[in-house]
């Protein structure tokens, strides 16, 4: 078989005397989608903002499409093929909904003219066509995120990270965002996200991963992890344990 | 949809083009060499505000700071002409040259801090720019240096009796300033700059290396600022470093780019032919005796647009576009 995509390798981060992950190894390979779980502070964001390249970790490596990115910088990254979005939305506010993609665009494309063809493309592919000449303050929040993923979209990344990218959405909202997820997984693209609310994540995702206190908990098919024991313990302590 | 765009970036050239052709011809009807002395001021200082915009206003890295390359620029020049012969044209391209090495050597340090740090950086090491010209002997020390004038000539960029050339050349610097900008706003460097302003951490998420667009925009900023310094070096015929890098050169600069629209492509000119003409006009009708009157018109203006228009007086003239998005 293949190398998978996304690896990390016994990786180790550490705040101070705070560890927000310790010795995770995870992989992620071509074409799934994969639900990075767990309870606040399980260390989930930690980890997504090492594999994004935000800083480097304490220990371990990442290694990506059968290369160590370990020491790599977010940019570096991103021409690699990692793209990613923000779990509090960080649009450049001041720029039109279509500049915002062109900037992601810009990593492929040199030529303006091209960039900006492809910009629209992805816009349009979101489903914010409409909104291309609106300036990104101006857009709500559910289209917000849909800008971030459309700008992630434009750098043609081999690895997409979302982070909590449907939480916070109305159920409808929420809705059109798991199939605008389906869709880009079906052009290819390999989905690795972040989300707490599980009955978003659990129908979406091939296979979960689940944190707890920094370390890999369970991992395996969505339907396992959400009646294993370990997992109902970590969310909900362990009354709830014996009932199921 | 792209049309339209490409249509806009067409209209801002021939609107460009057009004002400069009026402009070139303004002074061969306004004879008053007053008023061409403030023509030459309004011209000049819209290219330094314009140049100061790239890295301030497209790539959001206030700088209170530029008075340095104005300063480097003017030193440049005139050192090299009175001490080696060396014609102003190749000193402006040597100040140039050497401002942009110098904005890259500081901002290495200073571009890894954020805000108002980096502001309050440009303003400490501008002010040790100045001591060290203040206290350079060779350089002229606080006195400064005067260039010697020997007779008017394109050669030696000087010319006593006429100012129309000064004039036609701060025309060609404010034209060159725009055009840099107006071509950077539609590259790659343009659609950086911007992201890095509005968001460095999600810049950097889509392959934007913040720390080299910063780089890049200062150098293209300090070159541009550099040879306005050259060129007002051989316009006065007299540097001193209070007058060349004081701080308020670098708050001139910056003037006219906040109050016509910071970040924007016709911001620094509109701000430019509004502010220089009234500084000038209130300080010599009601500067002298009123001891700062003028100061006070300036700094009034300064309020009422900050509090009126905080986007700049360009947002006038744009509401047409932002319905017609909606």
């Amino acid at each position: 078989m293949s190398t998978p995509l996304l690896e990390t390798r016994g990786v180790w981060q550490r705040f101070g005397g705070l560890v927000a992950n310790s010795d995770v190894s995870i992989s992620v390979e071509r074409g799934e989608i994969v639900g990075l779980i767990g309870p606040n502070g399980a260390g989930k964001s930690t980890l997504f903002n090492l594999i994004a390249g935000v800083l480097p970790p304490t220990q371990g490596s990442i290694w990506f499409d059968g290369e160590d990115v370990t020491a790599l910088p977010a940019a570096e990254r991103c021409v690699r093929g990692v793209a990613r979005t923000f779990q509090v939305v960080k649009s450049f506010e001041t720029m039109t909904v279509i500049d915002n993609v062109i900037v992601g665009a810009l990593v492929r494309n040199t030529v303006m003219r091209v960039a900006r063809q492809k910009a629209h493309e992805v816009l349009d592919f979101c489903g914010l066509g409409a909104r291309a000449n609106v300036l990104a303050s101006d857009l709500v929040p559910s289209e917000k995120r849909r800008l971030e993923v459309a700008r992630a979209l434009a750098t043609e990344p081999k690895l997409l990270l979302l982070d909590e990218c449907l939480t916070g959405l109305t159920p409808l909202e929420a809705q059109t965002g798991v199939e605008l997820v389906r869709k880009v997984r079906d052009t290819g693209v390999t989905i690795l996200m972040v989300e707490h609310v599980m009955e978003i994540v659990m129908p979406l995702v091939d296979r979960a991963i689940v944190l707890d206190l920094g370390k890999v908990l369970v991992e395996g098919k969505p339907n396992d992890v959400v009646r294993d024991p370990k997992v109902i313990t970590a969310y909900l302590g362990d009354r709830h344990a014996v009932g199921a | 949809m792209d049309t339209d765009f490409a249509k806009r970036r067409r209209r801002d050239l021939i609107v460009a083009f057009c004002l400069a052709a009026i402009a070139a011809v303004v002074p061969l009807f306004v004879k008053d060499s007053y008023v061409q002395n403030i023509m030459v001021l309004t011209l000049m200082w819209a290219a330094l505000s314009q140049s100061w915009n790239i890295l301030s206003g497209y790539c959001g890295q206030i700088s209170l700071g530029h008075a340095l390359y104005f300063g480097i620029g003017a030193y440049t020049t005139t050192l090299l002409f009175t001490k080696f012969g060396v014609l102003p044209w190749f000193g402006m391209l040597g100040g140039g040259l050497i401002s942009a090495l110098i904005a890259m050597g500081l901002g290495y340090p200073c571009f890894r801090l954020r805000g108002h740090y980096f502001a309050i950086a440009t303003i400490v090491i501008a002010e040790i720019g100045l001591l060290l010209f203040h206290n350079w002997d060779w350089a002229g020390a606080a006195l400064g240096i005067e260039i010697p004038v020997r007779g008017d000539s394109w050669l030696k960029f000087q010319f006593a009796r006429s100012k129309l050339p000064y004039f036609y050349f701060a025309l060609a610097l404010a034209c060159v300033a725009w055009f840099v900008t107006w071509w950077l706003e539609d590259s790659k460097w343009g659609y950086w700059w911007r992201a890095v302003k509005d968001n460095p951490d999600a810049a950097e998420s889509l392959g934007v290396v913040v720390f080299n667009s910063k780089m890049g925009a200062a150098a293209v900023s300090a070159f541009l600022v550099a040879v306005g310094g050259s060129f007002y070096a051989q316009f006065v015929s007299y540097i001193d470093p209070e007058s060349i890098m004081g701080f308020h050169i670098s708050l001139l600069m910056a003037l006219p780019a906040v109050l016509g629209g910071i970040g924007t492509l016709w911001g620094p000119m509109l701000g430019a032919v509004i502010l220089i003409p009234v500084t000038e006009l209130t300080r010599s009708y009601a500067g002298g005796s009123g001891r700062g009157v003028d100061l006070i018109v300036y700094g009034g203006l300064i309020i009422a647009i900050s509090l009126a228009r905080p986007q700049g007086l360009v947002s006038l003239f744009a509401p047409k576009r932002k319905e017609a998005t909606r």
